[in-house]
């Protein structure tokens, strides 16, 4: 599957179905994925049952969420 | 693990009944309970929170030589009542101003217990730990959390069998994630032993019990009171959101603190995973557990947003505690023992 504009692309390989839940102002949780592929192509394997992506792009652990977008939001 | 040394009238009292060294006088303790002085501090006491923490720990793990059958002793619960109804009020009284701001505010419960965690007052030992703390000072912290992360996420599995529907299998993931996803070696509590180790700190479950005080074992009883009563579950995932929701960011600075103080990797690996898993972890709970919960009428809204400050107000009573310690020049534990062994050249000849 692929998801809309930049976001990363998650990748499963054993037959699940992956699922993806925007949280608002927060990350995508995505379930069922084996990898997670970034915009340079390059493949994040996981093992987490679920996974939090980044989606605003100031993460220290791209591609998964560390928790900076609370940060940002309170400083807005 | 061994009983620990008793520390005042109330903890001595179940300690000596537990070891069999004297019977339990309920009655008398009851009366030292209802009859505590003005002055007590109810969240940081230490007699009481040994006292209650020591009745909390018979439903875990146990002590070495005390018959397990007292787990259910009608005595024993009875005084346990007691002291958590003096706890329980005092929790209330202090987390009342910040419920009522929750609950007066408009919008989305999930985001308004974010922004609850966002916004509430406690000072940062996370931040101290990133950028001043001794060594010393940092073995101090690991201690501290020893009494809470050799049984990392256990009070929280005590709602599963009281809810159902999607809230539980929220709470399902999020445990499985906490207990390894299947592999023994990724067990949180695993990994934060390993991290002790890596410090050179004792991995033993219960080891430092003796050591820390009372307001880290009242952490750890505030949990096992929100465990332990179905009444409660609501605020046990309060909490267990608030609890996520404050870990992500600090654990970032703690492991950038390890790595200043050039300790092993395995000490920052083990906040490297929660700086990832609880990213995670605290969408699970605040969205999918605590809203769920009480979109599905299975808790108040009210009981949530109580279980989220009381985690707070217990984090930042200790923190403020640790850090006006340290701040000072003291240590935060009890005794003077030294934390590590003496190294090898020392004793030798």
């Amino acid at each position: 599957m692929r998801l809309v504009g930049s976001t990363p692309e998650p990748v499963a390989h054993g037959g699940r179905d992956v699922e993806v839940t925007p949280c608002p102002d927060g990350p995508l949780l995505v379930r069922g994925a084996d990898a997670v592929r970034d915009e340079d192509g390059q493949l994040h394997p996981t093992t987490r049952p679920v996974v939090a992506v980044c989606t605003c792009d100031k993460s220290q652990r791209m591609p998964w969420c560390d928790g900076t977008h609370k940060v940002l939001r309170r400083r807005r | 693990m061994q009983l620990p040394e008793a520390r005042g009238p109330l903890s001595s009292g179940v300690i000596d009944a537990l070891s069999g060294r004297a019977p339990l006088d309920v009655d008398a303790l009851t009366h030292l309970v209802g009859d505590l002085p003005d002055s007590t501090d109810l969240l940081t006491d230490d007699d009481l929170h040994l006292c209650l923490w020591v009745m909390y720990e018979l439903h875990y793990r146990g002590f070495d030589g005390v018959d397990p059958d007292l787990e259910w002793d009608p005595d024993l619960l009875r005084l346990r009542r007691e002291l958590e109804a003096r706890f329980e009020a005092a929790l209330r009284r202090e987390a009342e101003p910040h419920v009522r701001n929750v609950m007066a505010a408009e919008g989305d419960l999930a985001e308004r217990l974010f922004d609850l965690t966002a916004r509430f007052e406690g000072p940062s030992v996370a931040r101290f730990v990133h950028r001043e703390a001794t060594l010393e000072q940092f073995l101090e912290l690991m201690v501290h959390r020893s009494i809470y992360h050799l049984k990392e996420s256990d009070p929280h599995s005590w709602v599963i069998p009281r809810i159902s529907g999607g809230p539980k299998t929220a709470l399902v993931e999020l445990q499985y994630d906490e207990y390894g996803g299947g592999r023994p070696e990724r067990l949180h509590a695993t990994m934060f032993g390993d991290s002790l180790e890596g410090c050179e700190l004792d991995r033993e479950y219960g080891a430092y019990v003796d050591v820390v005080p009372g307001y880290t074992l009242a952490v750890n009883n505030a949990m096992s009171l929100l465990g332990l009563h179905r009444r409660l579950r609501g605020a046990g995932m309060g909490h267990l959101g608030a609890f996520e929701a404050t870990s992500s960011i600090p654990c970032r600075k703690y492991a950038g603190g390890v790595r200043r103080l050039g300790l092993p990797e395995v000490v920052a690996a083990y906040f490297d995973e929660h700086v990832e898993a609880d990213a995670v972890h605290e969408q699970l709970a605040f969205r999918d557990i605590c809203a769920g919960l009480v979109s599905s009428g299975q808790a108040a809204e009210e009981d949530v947003v109580l279980g989220a400050t009381v985690c707070l107000l217990m984090d930042a009573v200790a923190g403020e505690r640790m850090l006006a310690a340290w701040k000072e020049g003291h240590s935060t534990l009890r005794g003077d023992a030294p934390l590590r062994p003496a190294p090898v050249e020392a004793v030798a000849s």
